[in-house]
């Protein structure tokens, strides 16, 4: 009976194996679940998700496996792509909120006019627009439910409301696996190398011992030294989504090319300029970000600031309060940017734009004046170039 | 195996789930692999499940330098390279330079052991992939004797990380998993109870609420979890700090007593700091 469970977990995306599956059974078997489904809920979960990030997703797989949720609901749910039933914001309804739904024509009928709603979004989308989504266009926001994301809280479940999250915007992370071309990347990100022997002494420095023992008259004198590392710490922001869409594969090589070069690499993602807010993963920006007062109060100002973004955007999303295409930002951009570089004196910002194009526009030069002058195109040249001025 | 139950123990806490998946590792023999904040107790449950079940308790911390080998063994080759040049004895049997790690001393253990790795994380990003054959198997192979070491009793291994780097999926796939969450007011109160049976209720509740307040500032590097509740509360009780100072008109404008129990660096006791200032300023009583 666990096997079309154990389908349904991959389905929703979980990496549960035959092993782990095997083990289920065995613990089963030595009785250790008794006949309680509560006991059977734990011992499946400590069993098959082995990563936090999936304990929500697999508690809405198993509420709707054992529970028996009516299948119109379960095709519903495989009709949209995986990515867009990746947690996100979180909103429990309330009971005046329930109620609302049951005047609208209750469960059945919402679920139809999401599904509407989605495939009229997947046509729109194709049709080569931007989804610049704005809070008010959404169908769903008239309701008063948070707009990129409509929980439904299922009756009487346990533990905690295994629930339906439906996620529309969504961009992919970067793939740091993109290994093609990322030679010339690396040869030039190698010039930021600062090696310094750090840490416990480890290694046996052979000539050094040579010597020594030589100088002992034979007997041996074991010298260690510690490993070299490279010590040069950087702190890579990437722009998302949007205008940067033409630029992906190359943003890909750079991500993944400082990803094998640098032992202390941190990245966020960002959408068309810096605000109070970046996140680590895309699929889960909503619910997972990081408060940008956060990262400089973490990360030390020895750290080396990189932008990656075409800085292509409309100049109030710079200047302005509220500038911000996605959100309510109450300081600019800009002030955010200040603070930054404040931080990090030594930032470039990568342009993958080629740099004719830069002067024609606007934002581009904003960003530029807030950034020194600091901006390079993202070319092998550039790269070298902005290495440069970092070091 | 009704005798060999954990469920926790007169000075820890463990929820059902967690009692459930340290019982699953027990009777099935896998390791078991916690994750959560620091400060929730993941290498404190170790010591406990060893106390509980009485079985002996075998400790290795890992650290970033540590290699998977040193838990196994190590052949000291320097040592015996000295040896040969003073001329001794020892240096004709390889295994007198041979030195049994944590895991030898587990696998080796009279009665079934719990054996503790501490804070895999730490460790090189290759070290769980180094253990995996150990760890499923039980047994490891010492090629400078030619000798095959396999547990005699396979040992309760408890793993626990900081989630610093990701660990590989064969790893995960071999283990049980538990992520201890943050507990809540009402365990957090059961958890300070068995710590300290005599606290008066309402000190106790008002050093929660603070204590919880502060956990809510946004911003801090390092959270209070409940190692450092624990230590405030010690403190607050050796001080004799009357109930008085906890509780105040407007709790948010307010610095609970001996707060540097509870903010571990100097960014985050000045941040909060500024936003006490911030917060007077802005409301003032």
């Amino acid at each position: 009976m666990l096997i079309p469970f154990f389908y349904r977990l991959r389905d929703g995306g979980m990496k549960t194996s035959i092993t782990e599956l095997l083990t289920l059974h065995e613990a089963m078997k030595s009785g250790l679940a008794g006949q309680s489904v509560d006991d059977f809920y734990l011992l499946a979960r400590t069993a098959l998700v082995k990563d936090e990030a999936h304990l929500d997703r697999f508690d809405r797989i198993f509420g709707a496996y054992f529970k028996g949720v009516d299948d119109s609901l379960a095709d519903l749910m495989q009709d949209i792509p995986e990515e867009w039933l990746q947690r996100q914001a979180e909103l429990s309804l309330s009971d005046e909120e329930k109620a609302l739904i049951e005047s609208m024509g209750g469960f059945e009928e919402l679920m139809k006019a999401l599904q509407e709603r989605l495939d009229e979004q997947d046509e729109r989308h194709e049709g080569g627009s931007k989804w610049i989504g704005t809070a008010g266009t959404s169908p769903f926001g008239a309701y008063g439910y948070n707009p990129e994301g409509v929980r439904i809280g299922q009756q009487g479940s346990r533990n905690r409301s295994a629930a339906k999250v439906w996620d529309k915007r969504e961009y992919r992370n970067l793939d740091d696996s993109v290994e093609l071309g990322t030679r010339n990347i690396k040869v030039a990100l190698r010039r930021l190398r600062k090696f310094a022997r750090e840490g416990a002494a480890d290694q046996l420095d052979l000539s050094d011992t040579i010597d020594k023992t030589a100088r002992n008259g034979g007997m041996l004198d074991i010298r260690m030294v510690p490993e070299r590392h490279n010590a040069v710490k950087v702190l890579l922001c990437l722009d998302i989504g949007g205008s940067m869409d033409d630029h992906v594969r190359i943003c890909e090589e750079t991500f993944s090319a400082a990803r094998s070069e640098f032992k202390h690499l941190e990245y966020f993602y960002f959408h068309n300029f810096i605000y109070e807010n970046m996140w680590k993963d895309n699929r889960r920006r909503q619910a997972e970000k990081t408060p940008t007062h956060e990262i400089t109060n973490k990360y030390a100002s020895d750290y080396k600031l990189i932008f990656v973004g075409d800085a292509t955007m409309s100049p109030y999303e710079i200047a302005y309060p509220g500038g911000s295409v996605e959100h309510w930002n109450e300081e600019p951009g800009a002030v955010w940017m200040k603070r930054l570089l404040k931080t990090y004196p030594k930032a470039i910002w990568l342009n993958p734009e080629p740099n004719t194009r830069w002067n024609y526009t606007p934002s581009v030069k904003l960003v530029r004046e807030l950034m020194d002058d600091r901006m390079y195109p993202l070319t092998i040249a550039g790269l070298d170039d902005g290495i440069k001025s970092l070091r | 195996m009704a005798d060999s139950r954990f469920t926790g123990t007169s000075s820890y806490i463990a929820t059902d789930d967690l009692s459930m998946a340290v019982n699953a590792a027990v009777t099935l023999e896998r390791p078991i692999l916690i994750k959560g904040e620091p400060g929730t107790g993941k290498t404190q449950l170790a010591i406990e499940v060893a106390e509980s079940l009485g079985k002996p308790l075998y400790e290795w911390h890992i650290k970033s330098t540590t290699k998977a080998q040193q838990g196994l063994y190590e052949y000291d080759a320097v040592a015996r390279l000295r040896d040969s040049q003073l001329g001794d004895d020892k240096v004709h049997d390889i295994s007198n330079y041979i030195m049994p790690g944590k895991i030898w001393e587990a696998f080796a253990a009279e009665e079934q052991p719990v054996l503790l790795i501490d804070e895999i994380d730490k460790a090189d990003i290759e070290f769980p992939n180094d253990l995996l054959q150990e760890l499923d198997r039980m047994e490891f192979y010492v090629y400078e004797t030619k000798e095959l070491i396999s547990a005699r009793h396979r040992p309760i291994i408890v793993i626990t990380s900081n989630n610093e780097k990701e660990l590989p999926d064969a790893f995960l796939r071999r283990c049980f998993f538990h992520y201890i969450k943050f507990p809540d007011q009402d365990t957090m109160a059961q958890i300070v109870d068995v710590h300290f049976p005599k606290l008066k209720k309402d000190l106790l509740s008002e050093a929660l609420n603070a204590f919880y307040k502060v956990r809510e500032v946004r911003g801090l590097k390092k959270k209070p979890s409940t190692s450092e509740l624990l230590d405030w509360i010690k403190l607050l009780l050796a001080e004799d700090i009357p109930l008085e100072a906890l509780r105040s008109e407007n709790a948010r404008s307010a610095i609970p007593p001996l707060y540097g129990a509870l903010l571990k660096n100097e960014q985050d006791v000045h941040l909060f700091e500024q936003l006490v200032f911030l917060d007077r300023r802005t409301n003032p009583q």
